[in-house]
């Protein structure tokens, strides 16, 4: 090849094309459905939400059903197949890659105990032993049991509970597990 | 007459790889750099599956901050930089031009390295973007794609610039990486892909083309020159070259859905996806003949030249993990490696397996020409080589056999889903430990790569490696 005005523009015009069709034609085809429901994000999920992003629960954990009859995900029990609609329109987005652990699209639904989430994120460890999910003690705070009169700290096993002290969920442990109870694709339009 | 000429045609390329000196030097030092620090995040990401309890305490030190800061590092530390050093010198030597905006190319590597350092900070303090391969926050992903756009000017100067008629293949990629490049960083960063499933579709349309787009041309840039540079031989045929170069440029631009097989996107899209991702077993096969072809008869040549042993294992790599992209594409195998340590492993084929163990095969033969020193040791050099070799060899082979039985696992709703992790377990440990295989591969080419750079200057009048392929080739 000898003539560069043909390389140069083969080259962006490969690219525009596919661009166009991989990036505009979606937003074109999508946005409408999605952006018509008009959903009510308190404080709470959107702050939640941005701690799921900040300590990367996304790379182990996919928040997408695939359809019934691909993969066994429905079969699991872990709601129906999602669709685009069922998102809230939260950025960026957490449909995943890698399922090291369960998918969480439905996980509102599927673990309704605010409990039980504080303890799998304090020590995952506490309810699944071979369970290789971190734990996220920063999330908690860790005083004596006559502080704070009124709050009773979290339930830890024994071999896990801390001589003298009780373990308390901070706000920011608070908006994470209110952002996972609002997954619940149970119904339509509604994550 | 006919020494004469070649003598001042030695001169000239002398005086190329003089003027490219410090630009190489400043951008594959800096990749070394973050190849180190990159690894270190690989091996405590790794341990961390294991060890999930290990330096639990601090938030900066997750795994899910952890993780994705070691692709942000050696994608756009390590194999970037470095790529793009070697892509300019290759340019250099194959438009007989000089880079061109040198001072300016320096001044862009250093803001690079500060830009790099910026958004790991930002990324362990928690103020990642969020999106895979994006998680650098916009403003830091607009200063790395500003750097590589002094690059590209320099590149599109030199093209305009040339001493040569002919553009050889290796420019066809390197150009098109340089144009690529920097519309994907720039178009990612546009702030219109504001609903979830559109930014999916984004993300994944991007983080396919960083590699295929990106990487795979460097890559592909530097196998086209390396291996008959080494041999002394032609490459086998140039139509092959073509179909390689364009089939790549139209069917690799339209792969990035496949990451969503069953995922919440209109069927069609994925659908195109799939397609192209079969398709892109033309411009593979194609240019893998055009390798073999070139190689066939030579083979022994990788037992002498460093350069040709990585070159040779990079190209095959590149190969085998191309045909292993387009049959995971198709849904039926999709159903079961998705969500898998399967493409774990297919990822690093791709990122490590070919391009890092291309760059590795540039840089042996690129840095004794541009700083006129030879290698400190030649067992160290095979040392790096089986290390990282071994390595990655023994990462795939783990991950990828039990990711299949994983994904197998999780398609059966009677098996527990703890089940689908403990039975993992083993291999992760596996992972791990090649995981210390590559790190000291790279403690190895880094120490040899400083001990050329900053010893005092070697009197050196033959090469050390090369004198048995002189004989038996006659190059």
């Amino acid at each position: 090849m000898t003539r560069k005005s043909i390389l140069f523009f083969g080259i962006l015009a490969t690219f525009l094309i596919a661009m166009f069709g991989m990036t505009i034609l979606p937003k074109l085809f999508v946005d409408e459905h999605v952006k018509a429901p008009e959903y009510f994000t308190p404080f709470e999920i959107t702050e939640g939400h941005r701690i799921f992003v900040r300590e990367g629960c996304i790379y182990c954990h996919s928040k997408q059903v695939r359809p019934e009859g691909f993969g066994a995900d429905v079969e699991r029990g872990w709601g129906r197949g999602s669709e685009a609609t069922d998102y809230r329109n939260l950025l960026p987005h957490n449909l995943g890659t890698m399922r090291t652990g369960p998918d969480l699209a439905n996980i509102g639904a599927r673990q309704p105990s605010a409990d039980w989430h504080y303890l799998n994120l304090f020590q995952p460890r506490a309810l699944n032993e071979q369970s290789i999910m971190p734990a996220y003690p920063w999330l908690f705070e860790v005083v004596p049991v006559d502080a704070r009169p009124g709050r009773s700290g979290i339930q830890l096993p024994p071999e896990f509970q801390i001589e003298g002290k009780k373990v308390l969920p901070r706000d920011e442990a608070r908006y994470l597990v209110t952002y996972l109870l609002s997954l619940d694709q149970q119904i339509t339009g509604v994550d | 007459m006919e020494k004469e000429k070649n003598e001042s045609e030695g001169y000239r390329v002398a005086e190329l790889d003089r003027q490219a000196k410090y630009v190489v030097l400043v951008l594959v030092l800096s990749g070394v750099f973050w190849l180190l620090f990159g690894t270190l995040l690989a091996l405590v990401a790794s341990l961390k599956m294991h060890a999930p309890d290990w330096l639990s305490q601090s938030s900066w030190l997750t795994f899910g901050r952890v993780r994705p800061l070691h692709l942000n590092t050696v994608v756009y530390g390590w194999a970037s930089m470095t790529g793009a050093g070697v892509a300019l010198w290759m340019l250099s030597r194959l438009l007989k031009t000089p880079i061109f905006l040198r001072g300016y190319i320096m001044v862009a590597a250093m803001v690079w390295n500060l830009a790099l350092a910026v958004g790991s900070i930002q990324i362990l303090a928690g103020y990642s973007r969020g999106i895979e391969w994006l998680e650098f926050p916009t403003p830091v992903m607009v200063v790395i794609v500003l750097c590589v756009v002094v690059m590209s000017i320099s590149v599109i100067m030199m093209l305009v610039a040339r001493k040569v008629k002919h553009l050889y293949v290796s420019v066809w990629y390197i150009l098109a990486a340089f144009i690529w490049f920097p519309l994907l960083g720039i178009v990612s960063s546009l702030p219109i892909f504001d609903t979830p499933t559109v930014q999916a579709g984004m993300n994944w349309w991007y983080a396919h083309n960083a590699l295929g787009l990106w990487f795979t041309p460097v890559g592909l840039a530097a196998a086209y020159y390396f291996i008959p540079k080494v041999l002394g031989r032609p490459i086998y045929s140039y139509g092959l070259s073509l179909i390689g170069f364009w089939g790549l440029a139209l069917f690799y631009n339209w792969n990035g859905f496949h990451h969503l097989i069953g995922g919440p996107v209109p069927t069609w899209f994925v659908t195109i996806s799939i397609s192209a991702s079969v398709m892109m077993v033309i411009p593979v096969v194609v240019v893998a003949v055009n390798h073999h072809m070139t190689v066939v008869g030579s083979f022994s040549a990788i037992k002498y030249s460093p350069t040709l042993r990585f070159v040779v294992f990079a190209a095959m790599s590149y190969t085998f993990v191309s045909l292993q992209g387009s049959m995971q594409a198709l849904r039926s195998v999709n159903e079961i490696i998705h969500f898998t340590h399967f493409v774990v492993a297919h990822a690093h084929i791709g990122l490590y397996a070919f391009v890092t163990m291309m760059l590795f095969g540039a840089c042996y033969y690129i840095l004794p020409r541009v700083l006129l020193r030879e290698w400190h040791s030649k067992p160290l050099i095979k040392l790096h080589f089986w290390l990282t070799a071994s390595g990655i060899i023994l990462y795939v082979a783990a991950l990828q056999y039990i990711g299949f039985f994983q994904g197998l696992a999780m398609n059966d709703p009677d098996v527990p889903f703890t089940e689908t992790v403990t039975m993992t377990m083993p291999y992760l440990v596996a992972r791990s430990a090649s995981g210390v295989l590559m790190a000291a591969g790279h403690l190895i080419f880094a120490w040899l790569v400083f001990k050329m750079a900053f010893s005092p200057a070697e009197e050196v009048d033959t090469p050390a490696l090369w004198e048995k392929i002189r004989k038996e080739f006659a190059v």
